[in-house]
């Protein structure tokens, strides 16, 4: 069984996805649960984390996926810290995924505060899942601090534009340690497909399902693409041509 | 080895023109071609050139409000998501030392006056949490001997065990003040400059501290300087020519976003509305329904990643038709008076609430135009409270 592993735990979907931007509470359920996904993230500034009744909380099931709450919004390591305490204080839980987004027009990840909030949740026993912008080297930094997974993106978040960061995704993927999640930027479920082929072990998507004409279908979209593409993966693609090639048979007398 | 020095906004608007709105800015937007709305329509929405806005705020392109407005909702979906914001107004006081001869609260005004004292307010905000409201605007005239910074801080500290979000529209203070506020728990400030016209602010501003054009300038600066998270932006359309007034607004705000790129920057669209006391005044350039339309569209397609609040001075119609384009923040269940929530009051309302429905009405509206409305985006977590 090809399962994704994190910290530890087992997970059979390789598809995470997010619960902002939905147009009801009602529809994001239909449509986490269409996905199949396993991790779903959750930001700590929508929801009420001492509210029974909060609606979008509510609307989750827990017994049947992990709510991964993220720090969006903090523009600092700081704040990220203090968010990811309360949340783990309030809930148990200490599986954060970390996102320190100075800029509220592009939402791009900072790297020097993302790493200095991670040294210190890891030390502090969190399972951190980091959002990044495709550096290579940021990557290896963060996996050399513990962190539980790598999280970059594909390209801006929300812009549905595919993978415009491909050449640093390869290498991200090539040298990691620990999973790679391409997150962000995935705006067809073509392009999930596209980053499981390249071998990354998780995606997540939420713009591109939550906003579309039918989230439902697209979710179940995204969900059959993950798998496809995780399998075509799997089964060890030859490398592309840009020449038609007649199969030799003198490679194999020269070996 | 040449250093380059970056303008101040009062430099800037004078290069451009932009604060003296004469009849060479009103040639030029209306020299605008049907061509010209096309190729600004054609260039990646979303970005800011003073150009291309020019463009989609001329009478040219009113005749393209159809276009428009599928891309204003394009790029608010994907920014925004199917959301729609709720917060509400508290008004702590209608005494003010400024004669904005505009405005219900001006000095001259025989108005009933009423302020709140914090326990008053508290008793107000309950009200207001208790419809749903998590996200709260702090309302007041300027009335400088009564609210005070100490006021709002003192305010803010009993808020923000019941409000995620706090913010202020209340009289110009320095940096200091802003960042003493930002530490009590307000995250976002509001101040307008209600017209860019060097002229026309002259006219409507007679007296008191708010009748200093470039002091009121300089507030935006010193709000984000403070580090406040989130500033609201705009003119009180009805003043001067709002074409050109749009093109002020946005030179502002771009001004802003790139020196400090981690204040997040709003649109305000007030309109004048009828106040007490202001039926001998004369407004030479009231905005119509569809203008204010295409200025909110023009100013998505130019900045879609700014936020669009929309006031409850506009008629119920209006606002639900507002909702799928391009607005990302709404009032609702307002009062403009001081005391207004606890119960009836003689005292005067800052303007006359054209959409008087409840907040569980209009937020069933928002749900119909499928949309989420949405009670809580932000955190007191967020703030370190010294």
């Amino acid at each position: 069984m090809d399962r994704l592993t994190i910290a530890g735990r087992q997970f059979d979907s390789r598809l995470m996805v997010g619960t902002g931007k939905f147009a009801s509470p009602q529809i994001m359920a239909q449509a986490i649960e269409a996905s199949g996904a396993q991790i779903v993230t959750v930001a700590l500034r929508r929801i009420d984390l001492s509210d029974p009744n909060d609606r979008l909380l509510s609307a989750i099931d827990q017994t049947k996926v992990l709510l991964l709450p993220n720090t969006s919004g903090a523009r600092d390591a700081t704040e990220a810290v203090r968010l990811a305490r309360l949340a783990r204080a309030a809930t148990g839980n200490p599986w954060i995924k970390l996102e320190v987004t100075p800029d509220p027009y592009s939402l791009l990840p900072d790297p020097v505060e993302t790493l200095r909030a991670a040294e210190v949740l890891v030390k502090e026993g969190f399972v951190v899942l980091p959002y990044i912008n495709a550096d290579p080297i940021l990557a290896k930094r963060l996996q050399d601090v513990g962190t539980a997974t790598v999280m970059p993106l594909a390209s801006p978040i929300g812009s549905n534009q595919g993978l415009k960061t491909r050449m640093s995704l390869e290498l991200i993927i090539e040298q990691a340690r620990v999973p790679v999640v391409v997150d962000a930027g995935l705006g067809l479920p073509s392009h999930a497909a596209d980053a499981m082929e390249m071998g990354a072990d998780a995606v997540l998507v939420n713009t591109a399902i939550a906003t579309a004409a039918d989230p439902v279908a697209m979710a179940r979209a995204f969900r059959l693409a993950v798998k496809a593409g995780r399998l075509g993966y799997l089964a060890g693609p030859r490398g592309a041509s840009r020449l038609a090639q007649a199969s030799s048979p003198i490679e194999g007398l020269l070996q | 080895m040449s250093v380059a020095v970056s303008s101040s906004i009062h430099q800037i608007l004078a290069d451009k023109g932009l604060d003296h709105h004469g009849q060479w800015w009103q040639e030029r937007i209306a020299a605008i071609s049907a061509d010209q709305v096309e190729a600004a329509l054609a260039e990646p929405p979303g970005r800011y050139r003073l150009e291309r806005l020019m463009a989609l705020i001329s009478p040219a392109a009113s005749r393209y409000l159809p276009a428009m407005a599928r891309q204003a909702e394009e790029l608010t979906i994907r920014r925004f998501g199917l959301t729609v914001g709720l917060y509400a107004p508290l008004y702590l006081s209608n005494y003010c030392i400024n004669c904005c001869i505009y405005c219900g609260f001006n000095r001259q005004s025989h108005a009933l006056r009423r302020r709140l004292d914090i326990e008053q307010a508290v008793q107000e905000a309950r009200v207001i949490r208790s419809e749903g409201f998590t996200d709260i605007l702090l309302v007041s005239s300027h009335d400088p001997g009564f609210i005070t910074v100490g006021y709002l801080v003192e305010l803010a500290g009993r808020l923000r065990e019941i409000f995620s979000s706090i913010s202020v529209e209340v009289q110009q203070l320095d940096v200091d003040g802003y960042r003493s506020i930002l530490g009590a728990g307000i995250d976002g400030v509001t101040i307008y400059q209600e017209t860019y016209d060097r002229d026309t602010y002259k006219r409507f501003h007679l007296a008191g501290p708010k009748s200093d054009y470039d002091l009121r300038l300089s507030a935006p600066d010193a709000i984000a300087q403070a580090g406040m998270r989130r500033l609201g932006l705009g003119v009180l359309l009805g003043l001067g020519d709002w074409r050109i007034e749009t093109l002020a607004l946005a030179e502002h705000a771009h001004y802003l976003m790139t020196r400090y790129w981690q204040c997040h920057i709003s649109f305000s669209f007030p309109r004048i509305r009828p106040a007490m006391g202001l039926d001998e005044v004369v407004f030479e350039h009231l905005v119509s329904d569809k203008e204010l339309v295409q200025m909110i569209l023009a100013l998505r397609l130019c900045f879609g990643d700014a936020g669009c609040v929309l006031s409850t001075r506009e008629p119920a119609w209006l606002r639900d038709r507002l909702i799928r384009l391009g607005i990302t923040r709404m009032s609702a269940g307002s009062r403009t008076t001081p005391g207004g929530y606890c119960g009836p009051t003689d005292a005067v309302g800052q303007f006359e609430v054209a959409d008087h429905r409840s907040a569980a009405e209009v937020a069933d509206v928002i749900r119909r135009a499928g949309r989420e409305p949405v009670w809580k985006d932000w955190d007191q977590a967020f703030v370190c409270i010294q």
